[in-house]
């Protein structure tokens, strides 16, 4: 079994440019202020991808990959 | 052991010798000692209830003698004033709070972390530090914490140690593992250092809590009550209501407000509390009387929550301001009809989305003043002597 992933967004750091949320709507929509709501659990498998592209294409590199089962 | 017996609280700080000659000094504590904080099972009292034991071994596993132990005095929550009160009457409990937690985490630094609104705490722990022997006297240095809300945040208060900025920052890392000048860091709630001062002695106990007491209630003010005493017995001890309440808010401005027949029957204590889905926050009990509108006073606090945010996370800065329009649309009687549902919404939104949990705390606040006045909400029009005032 691979390990599971989820995003995280160091809210400090992200502007609410919301191209994450334009790579990965399946994931991630904008709240009304422009600022990105992730959905709950783990990135399914074909995802992935995508994911890993937010991440690397946010402008103020606010978004991070984290296993999933990580403590606290 | 109560941590206000002894002289009368109102006669200002006990000194160092009768402090000595009342409770006797602290015994020799080793690294067991953080085996009986957890057979104890206290708990912080600054708001967060963060198991104490847990946090000093964390800063204790790390330390290798370079630990620093931050009393946190700050007390932001504006209904608060038991933290100011123990600093001001109870000094010495305080401080052998902070040297035993030094002594067992082989701290070389004590930072007193004091509100700068509170002068006569501030004095009264300045006084107390110059009485101590000078082995513990040389750890301490005194620091004034900003009059925010969010001052007293662990984070916020490191970062304004290391920076002079008293914002929160995102963790990991958190402050055992890297706190000021990137040295584990304890900070801990002065009612808690007092209660560890307690402990330390011989068959002492951290059995009772300190709450403030707001609103119309008789006797407003610091009272101390054993855990597990029920917010109707710690009233009636208080004088009792002046008036018929509408609501009881529990833990503060990041606690929930309880119909006044439920209230008087919850105990006071974080376990019991938090099966109930309360907290105790930093102990403040806030009773609404019925003659006050509780929407006009939900978009108040709102309001000060809101201007409260450090503006850094966007779902805080931009959604509790919305919400407190909102909230306040709704006093003023000019909602278009759709604030209500905004309110859920967002509320739902906006928790868990920043660094630190004051938007979280702000929407726990509201959901329950939602919920609680769910009627007063719903058909509320503007007091329009109220709004000329």
């Amino acid at each position: 079994m691979s390990t599971e992933l989820k995003l995280v967004v160091d809210r400090i750091k992200c502007d609410g440019r919301g191209l994450c949320a334009e790579l990965l709507p399946e994931l991630i929509r904008l709240d009304d202020w422009g600022y990105p709501i992730l959905a709950p659990g783990p990135i399914p498998e074909h995802l992935r991808a995508l994911a890993q592209r937010a991440v690397e294409d946010c402008p103020v590199l606010a978004m991070a990959l984290r296993r999933a089962e990580r403590k606290q | 052991m109560r941590l206000l017996e002894g002289p009368e609280v109102g006669a200002g700080a006990e000194s160092y010798a009768d402090h000595l000659r009342r409770l006797g000094g602290v015994p020799d504590l080793g690294p067991g000692f953080i085996g009986t904080l957890q057979r104890s099972g206290l708990a912080g009292r600054g708001g967060a209830a963060f198991p104490t034991a847990v946090k000093w071994q964390a800063v204790a596993e790390r330390s290798r003698g370079q630990a620093v132990v931050v009393v946190n005095g700050a007390e932001g929550e504006p209904r608060s004033q038991k933290d100011r009160l123990l600093m001001s009457a109870r000094p010495h409990l305080v401080l052998d709070g902070a040297f035993i937690a030094a002594r067992v985490l082989r701290a070389r630094r004590v930072i007193v972390y004091i509100g700068e609104r509170h002068q006569s705490a501030r004095a009264a722990m300045l006084r107390a530090v110059a009485e101590r022997p000078d082995p513990e006297r040389g750890l301490v240095t005194f620091s004034a914490a900003p009059a925010r809300y969010v001052a007293g945040a662990e984070a916020a208060a490191i970062h304004f140690l290391n920076e002079g900025v008293a914002t929160p920052t995102t963790v990991p890392p958190y402050p055992f593992e890297r706190g000021v000048g990137g040295a584990p860091t304890l900070v801990q709630n002065v009612e808690t250092l007092a209660h560890v001062a307690s402990l330390a002695r011989p068959g002492g106990a951290a059995s009772t809590l300190l709450l403030t007491l707001a609103g119309g209630v008789a006797t407003a003010g610091v009272l101390e009550v054993e855990a597990g005493v029920t917010i109707g017995e710690a009233m009636r001890r208080a004088g009792g209501v002046t008036e018929s309440p509408r609501a009881v808010l529990v833990g503060g401005y990041f606690g929930s407000w309880v119909e006044p027949e439920r209230a008087w029957l919850l105990a006071i204590d974080h376990e019991s509390l938090r099966r109930h889905g309360l907290g105790l926050g930093c102990g403040v009990i806030g009773l609404l009387p019925a003659s006050r509108c509780p929407v006009c006073e939900t978009a108040g606090i709102m309001r000060y929550l809101a201007s409260e945010s450090s503006a850094q996370c966007g779902p805080c800065f931009f959604g509790l301001r919305a919400l407190a329009d909102a909230c306040t649309r709704i006093s003023e009687g000019s909602s278009d009809g759709h604030d209500l549902q905004r309110l859920q919404r967002w509320a739902a939104e906006v928790a868990g989305r920043g660094s630190c949990r004051h938007p979280d705390g702000a929407v726990i606040f509201l959901a329950s003043s939602l919920d609680v006045f769910a009627r007063e909400f719903a058909h509320h029009t503007a007091h329009n002597l109220r709004r000329s005032a």
